[in-house]
């Protein structure tokens, strides 16, 4: 389903407007995210980051505006997607690598196997371990592996520097660029620097 | 897509089994609900073979209920469900996976450790394997019953305790026909395989209904 040989992909969103718990976030967001383009999303907190975010990976719809991927008309923004939210998506039980490789399966488009993804990350010898021994940073950077064991041409991030100590927080970096020159895009909520070059800034609210 | 549909339930019977998974769990309170029933009723043996595959019955509908809000808010918690959410697998047959993970966990070692406890209720010899076997075709109706329900529940912090509420008076038919083919295995004037067989409906329309709505109830949470 999701298309390996990448063509030229665009994330539209046209004229957004959410809504939750019948208070107005925000209204008439629009941003094109291009291949190859970084966006930092910046606002003060509550303003409606990880509403946007959400949005775009399909769990909350939006009150009015559309989103689609452009040069894939068919095909779910979220499948198209990764996701690295504030939520880590493992599971404490199994190891480091049983969580990798379990997001591999699911994703689909396999690239670097989990060992390999692990070692990337600088945390080659914790793959045996139950992910509820690690530390938050290890864990994070643990989520982050998982954008490396599956081919995906957005990332979708929210707040990707938390928690990261900064040689982490430059690793993040590196692989965030080796990602835009492959023609990746990234999406991230941020409040402090990505580390990058050009990163475009969509600001929400005032 | 084969693919992720035996992870999801891979790592979902991994999960069981491994420590705070609650796999086993089920097994002890169902032993317990049936040990504690001959002590309510005193030492009528009569009595309690004729009651026995309704308490074995009854026994297994609450053990499945243990544990059962956790199918999705595990998930939904600690962001797994996002994940599943973005994977390439229609989330019907995530479901799917989620809840047959769930039945092989539960449901089949109630069902094989029935005849078990049956002597604990005086179970005539011949009726231990129909037992056995309606709880072995009844339970995925259960399973998946309990799917729709904890789909519903959630993203709710309390959903433990409206989860049993809320699939408790979906399972009367499961129940009734359930015990009714354990009835007609010990004679009467039923054959067995009349109510047997509408067990089997039931847990098959209920895979289906169930699974199609769990997944409905994940698409509008989030």
């Amino acid at each position: 389903m999701t298309p390996s040989s990448d063509p030229i992909l665009t994330l539209e969103a046209d004229a957004l407007t959410c809504r939750r718990g019948g208070r107005l976030i925000f209204a008439d967001l629009s941003f094109r995210l291009r291949s190859g383009e970084a966006i930092a999303l910046t606002g003060r907190n509550g303003a409606g980051k990880s509403s946007l975010l959400a949005m775009l990976c399909g769990q909350l719809r939006p009150e009015a505006g559309t989103i689609r991927v452009e040069g894939a008309p068919d095909v779910a923004p979220v499948e198209l997607s990764h996701v690295v939210g504030h939520r880590d998506g493992l599971k404490t039980a199994l190891s480091a690598h049983e969580n990798l490789a379990f997001a591999q399966a699911l994703l689909g488009d396999a690239a670097l196997s989990p060992a390999e993804a692990l070692a990337k990350v600088g945390l080659p010898h914790v793959a045996a371990l139950p992910v509820g021994y690690l530390s938050a940073g290890q864990r994070r950077r643990v989520a982050l592996a998982r954008l490396l064991v599956a081919r995906r041409p957005f990332w979708l991030l929210d707040e990707p520097m938390s928690a990261l100590d900064t040689a982490a927080q430059a690793m993040l970096s590196g692989l965030m660029r080796e990602h835009l020159a492959q023609g990746g895009a990234i999406l991230a909520a941020t409040h402090g620097p990505l580390g990058l070059d050009g990163v475009r800034e969509v600001k929400i609210g005032p | 897509m084969t693919r992720a549909f035996l992870a999801i339930l891979k790592r979902d019977l991994a999960l069981a089994s491994r420590a705070g998974g609650g796999g086993e769990l089920a097994l002890v309170f169902f032993l317990t609900i049936v040990v504690l029933v001959p002590f309510a009723l005193g030492p009528d043996l009569n009595l309690l073979s004729r009651i026995g595959p309704a308490i074995l019955w009854l026994g297994a509908l609450l053990s499945m209920l243990i544990g059962l809000d956790r199918l999705f808010q595990g998930d939904e918690e600690d962001g797994s469900l996002d994940l599943i959410r973005a994977s390439v697998l229609p989330l019907e047959l995530a479901v799917l996976a989620k809840g047959l993970a769930h039945w092989l966990t539960t449901g089949l070692p109630l069902a094989l450790a029935a005849p078990l406890l049956g002597l604990l209720v005086a179970l005539p010899g011949e009726a231990m394997l129909p037992v056995a076997a309606t709880l072995l075709v009844g339970t995925p109706a259960l399973s998946f019953i309990g799917a729709g329900a904890a789909a519903l529940t959630a993203g709710l912090r309390r959903g433990g305790l409206i989860l049993p509420v809320l699939v408790a008076p979906l399972t009367v038919p499961v129940l009734i026909f359930g015990v009714s083919a354990s009835n007609a295995a010990l004679g009467g004037t039923i054959p067995f395989a009349t109510p047997f067989l509408i067990l089997c409906a039931l847990s098959l329309a209920a895979i289906v209904v169930g699974t199609l709505a769990a997944a409905a109830a994940l698409r509008q949470s989030g």
